[in-house]
């Protein structure tokens, strides 16, 4: 089969400790060599000077939206946005129609990732059946199928004791459950984050605390299973306060942060102009917070507390979002930004490159065990899955929602000038996306 | 028809929409203010009519119930000779699923120069406004604003108080939830008044007190402290669904704490003036005998609507021309 050589990068994985300016070798899919000044073997070479060469990007969070809403994308168009966005390993959330509730909607699901899908995709399966949040769905037999995590996504589970033993059930089947922390009492029809821009645009507010009180909750339940609990996109100071108090207490808690909730905050909403633009692009559930919250993000990663960046990357049609604030359907278009938005983070100083990369390659692999699943997965080792990512931190680009592969152009960086981008990405050792030749 | 010439040049209008107070200047409601004396006059003529707008249509697209601002908007289209059309969504096509983009764009192919706009959603306006060439009035959106209102309550603390620097106004009630509240506390911040939005804590806002950049707003659960020598008080209405969602116990203890009765009213400046934007609650927000009493300028505020929305228009539609 193939050879392909990546040379003169700066190869970074984090998790073996690697960061040096080396020379990357894949034959037949597997990465067969790291080392300085290897010789071509009359495969493809890729110059990589200037650049970082990292594992494949691994997202514990994407919705798809097939089957059910293709209008707002497919396996197809969202998994080429992965493609693009560096990501060769995502987790599908299960809040498709049907959703995956039992052996065979999963087969049929699984059937048209195997014909559709660009990058490698792993399903999740739901907490409940039809994710209603009363009966349990076929948790063992979901396993069995292939998910890697149960989730009723956007719906957080709220009977507490049903919580309790979809946990201990999950684990027992040696998957991860991921929880989307929030109290809907709480939130109470809520569409931004509760407090200044709330107040000033007349929008009703999700309070912190609906996210703190959860999370709270679900920690207590992890800690009474001993189950592995992985909390889902934490946005809030005192949320990501208590999870690192249950990691430093042993409980086997992992989180993720979004990109956009490391970026962004409720600001977005209102706009930059003098009038308020009640930017529907902005609204995502969990909100975008404050500047507190986000500056509390930053420091998590940066220290380690957070295990995965997770895009939640969400489609929507046109339709969704052209419409009032409280009508528009929650969700950011994140794939093709993460990397931009990111990097340009690490540029400002504000985030450590290689804590950036280990939660965007190993932290995730390692939060769900994703790597008996494919040897090698968000890393480069030799014998290990040949899925790599070559990064051009310094290059400066303006988002452009129309150039999206995913059909959901639903960004609120529109416009936006982002430094840093993904250059060329490899699955199983073939090139599979490459940005137009960098002139630098 | 009467004198058509009225005296403030609406040239000196900059804007394309009317959407909140917020971001407008001293200069800006200076002028609708001056504008609306002009309005006033013409209203007290025996012909309350003048031909201004003639060939400019107005349409009126509420999306929520109304019975003051839309009844006043019309009158005041029609006394400046504009053609009126009014729209509600029951029995339009917005009841078939047309969404607000495609309304909007219907209207402005229609030919609507201006359109005045009320929703219960908070922005809609905005984004109507950024849909169409019309101009758009802000006829009251969800919690989020109702500039005509606060312009028109202005309106009315001016003719009896003159200047509002250092006038102390207390607005009482579900200020959370209100767009009367926001869009009179930024108009009054302008104007340069000491503002207190009081209510139960349930229903105060945290943090817009501190976004004034004047700074003269505070908020309080303690309505009898706050009435102690004021110029103003205005009552708001309260929707008795906060009792269902338990923001507040029960009516009956509203009254108790927030009811602007004649023993709070005794608290207050002499010769205070007594407001609500309507449709009142009887016997909630304001009791019966204070409503109807003296001090209450609750009949001129809807007066003075006319008015002041016939400035609005005459200014938004100079910038049409």
């Amino acid at each position: 089969m193939s050879e392909l050589l990546i040379r003169g990068g700066r190869v970074l994985v984090p998790a073996r400790g690697i960061d040096a300016l080396l020379d990357v070798r894949a034959r037949d899919g597997v990465v067969t060599e790291i080392g300085a000044a290897l010789e071509p073997a009359g495969g493809r070479v890729i110059d990589a000077e200037g650049c970082i060469v990292t594992a494949g990007f691994v997202d514990l969070h994407a919705h798809l939206r097939e089957p059910g809403f293709e209008q707002k994308g497919t396996i197809a168009t969202e998994t080429e946005a992965a493609l693009r966005g560096g990501f060769t390993t995502i987790c599908a959330m299960p809040n498709t129609e049907p959703a995956p509730d039992s052996a065979p909607v999963l087969e049929a699901l699984v059937e048209r990732l195997a014909r559709d899908a660009r990058v490698r995709v792993f399903p999740i399966g739901s907490v409940t059946r039809r994710r209603a949040g009363k009966e349990l769905s076929e948790i063992a037999e979901l396993a069995a199928g292939g998910c890697v995590a149960i989730s009723d996504d956007g719906n957080p589970v709220a009977d507490g004791r049903l919580m309790r033993n979809a946990l201990a059930l999950a684990s027992a089947a040696g998957m991860v459950l991921s929880e989307h922390c929030d109290d809907p009492e709480l939130n109470d029809g809520g569409v931004i984050n509760e407090g200044r821009v709330s107040e000033r645009l007349g929008l009703a507010g999700q309070p912190a605390a609906a996210e703190v009180a959860a999370i709270a909750r679900n920690i207590a339940l992890c800690d009474a299973t001993g189950a592995r609990l992985h909390i889902a996109h934490v946005t809030t100071a005192r949320g990501i306060e208590l999870v690192a108090g249950a990691k430093a207490r042993g409980l086997p808690v992992t989180c993720e942060v979004t990109p956009s909730h490391l970026f962004l905050t409720e600001d977005a909403v209102a706009g930059p102009g003098p009038e308020p633009a009640y930017d529907t692009n902005a609204r995502v559930n969990p909100p975008l917070r404050t500047e507190m919250d986000r500056l509390a993000l930053v420091h998590a990663l940066n220290e380690g507390t957070i295990d995965a960046i997770a895009t939640d990357h969400a489609p929507h049609a046109i339709e969704d979002k052209l419409c009032e604030f409280d009508y528009a359907a929650p969700g950011i278009a994140c794939f093709e930004t993460a990397a931009g938005t990111l990097l340009t983070q690490v540029a400002r100083g504000e985030l450590q490159l290689s804590r950036v990369i280990e939660a965007l390659t190993s932290g995730p692999v390692l939060a769900w065990g994703l790597d008996s699943r494919e040897k090698g997965l968000g890393s480069i080792e030799p014998g290990g899955v040949a899925d790599i990512v070559v990064l051009e931190p310094g290059r400066e680009w303006t988002v452009d929602a129309a150039a999206m592969a995913s059909k959901g152009k639903n960004t609120p960086l529109q416009g936006a000038t982002l430094t840093g981008r993904v250059r060329v990405v490899v699955v199983g050792g073939e090139v599979r996306w490459e940005s137009e030749e960098s002139d630098g | 028809m009467a004198d058509d010439t009225l005296s403030p040049d609406p040239g000196s209008w900059r804007r394309k929409d009317l959407l909140d107070t917020d971001t407008l200047s001293r200069e800006e409601i200076a002028l609708v203010l001056k504008t609306a004396e002009a309005m006033a006059e013409v209203r007290s003529r025996p012909m309350p009519k003048v031909a201004t707008l003639r060939g400019v249509t107005v349409v009126t697209l509420f999306y929520e119930q109304s019975t003051r601002t839309r009844a006043s908007f019309e009158v005041a289209g029609k006394a400046m000779g504009a053609d009126v059309v009014n729209l509600t969504a029951s029995g339009s096509s917005v009841e078939k699923g047309e969404s607000l983009v495609d309304t909007v764009r219907t209207l402005e192919a229609i030919g609507a120069d201006i359109i005045v706009m009320r929703h219960s959603k908070s922005g809609a306006p905005a984004l109507a406004a950024r849909t169409t060439k019309a101009r758009v009035v802000n006829g009251g959106d969800g919690q989020h604003a109702h500039p005509t209102q606060a312009l028109l309550d202005v309106f009315t603390m001016q003719q009896h108080l003159g200047d509002l620097a250092g006038k102390r106004v207390v607005i009482v009630g579900d200020i959370l939830h209100s767009r009367v509240a926001r869009s009179n506390l930024w108009v009054l911040m302008a104007l340069g008044a000491d503002v207190t939005l009081a209510g139960p804590a349930t229903l105060l806002p945290q943090t817009l007190a501190g976004a004034s950049e004047a700074g003269r707003c505070r908020t309080t659960t303690d309505f009898d402290s706050a009435i102690e020598g004021a110029d103003v008080v205005m009552a708001l209405r309260i929707q008795k669904e906060r009792q269902a969602t338990g923001l507040i116990p029960s009516l009956r203890d509203y009254i108790r704490g927030y009811q602007l009765n004649e023993t709070r009213l005794a608290r207050a400046k002499p010769g205070a003036l007594v407001m609500h934007p309507g449709p009142k609650n009887e016997g909630i927000e304001v009791a019966p005998s204070v409503a109807a009493g003296a001090a209450s300028v609750i009949d001129e505020q809807v007066a003075n609507g006319v008015a002041v929305r016939m400035a609005v228009l005459y200014l938004m539609a100079g910038r049409a021309a």
